[in-house]
């Protein structure tokens, strides 16, 4: 992935997903984590699905973040990283529930957190 | 000042940004506002990975691939969307979405907006009109916000924070402060002053 020419995407975007526009996970958002399960890779996969396991490697990514270093739409990454969790290559985990991000513990821990960043 | 481009390339390495092990909790801020406000600036100012950014269509993949009639009606405009992030102690880690502001893309906008906790909507106060269309989006979304004016060095002095109120057709307690986009401390007051009113509302500034 190192040295790789900027401003080229790795796969077109109407490539890498196979045609495939939907997720098979609708679940899936921007701040959804990505990682790898640990299963081996099998032989193969798809250029962008190589892609995307290997970003992963070392650690986990958010949604958007997988897009924004394979350059693919997040909508195609949704159904690229569905389709590596129903393999079981993947591992998703959903961000907080919209009704739980104004629980006043998480957001006191925001305030606390960016206060502590201040003097820094 | 100008503003930074909202879409540098670059070549990151993804072992650079791999998310820390203690990341529990992942919430997300719009910094929201219209083009050359400094939205990236502020999210360069205090993001720990190089902002990095997405190409956004304006309308997302058909979902009937298969159906050539709809390639026409397909748009194929696209738009950059910056983001950063902050790991907080506590185990959270704080997104800042660097979110356009103009009515036509609302449809990636609700998106965005998903989950968020609220939007900070950055103001030049040298063009105040340019912000109407971001305070009528985020007002439509319902999420709740508070409005930085970036500190341009030419911007106007003159005006008393009631007229930029009425100006901007504000709310009494909807929170107002001034930031220089460039200074991380800086801007991290202007995300405090949007989570302490998400914190406590009924809180005037």
């Amino acid at each position: 992935m190192t040295g790789r020419p900027a401003g080229r995407p790795l796969v077109p975007a109407y490539l890498s997903t196979g045609g495939v526009a939907r997720p098979s996970r609708p679940q899936l958002e921007r701040l959804s984590v990505l990682a790898r399960s640990g299963e081996p890779v099998p032989p193969g996969l798809p250029a962008a699905e190589l892609a995307l396991l290997d970003a992963l490697e070392g650690g986990s990514l958010a949604v958007v973040e997988a897009a924004a270093l394979l350059r693919l739409p997040v909508s195609a990454v949704r159904v690229l990283a569905a389709g590596l969790a129903d393999r079981e290559l993947v591992l998703t985990r959903a961000p907080i529930p919209p009704a739980e991000r104004f629980d006043p513990d998480l957001l006191k821990r925001v305030a606390d957190g960016l206060r502590a960043l201040k003097h820094t | 000042m100008a503003s930074a481009p909202s879409s540098t390339p670059s070549a990151v390495t993804p072992g650079a940004i791999h998310l820390p092990d203690t990341a529990r909790d992942l919430v997300k801020i719009l910094v929201a506002g219209p083009f050359g406000v400094g939205k990236t600036t502020l999210i360069d100012s205090v993001s720990e990975i190089r902002p990095l950014h997405t190409e956004e269509h304006l309308s997302e993949a058909s979902a009937e691939v298969d159906d050539l009639a709809g390639v026409r009606e397909k748009t194929t405009t696209t738009v950059a969307i910056d983001f950063g992030r902050i790991s907080l102690p506590g185990g959270v880690v704080l997104y800042l979405f660097g979110t356009p502001g103009q009515e036509r893309f609302r449809s990636l906008w609700d998106e965005i907006a998903y989950g968020a906790l609220g939007a900070l909507v950055l103001v030049d106060s040298r063009r105040l009109d340019a912000s109407f269309d971001v305070l009528g989006l985020v007002e439509e979304s319902g999420l709740p916000y508070a409005v930085a004016f970036n500190a341009f060095p030419d911007a106007p002095r003159h005006y008393g924070e009631e007229q930029l109120r009425r100006a901007l057709d504000l709310e009494a307690g909807t929170p107002m402060v001034t930031c220089d986009a460039r200074d991380a401390n800086s801007s991290i007051d202007a995300l405090l002053a949007l989570v302490d009113h998400l914190i406590d509302p009924g809180e005037a500034r």
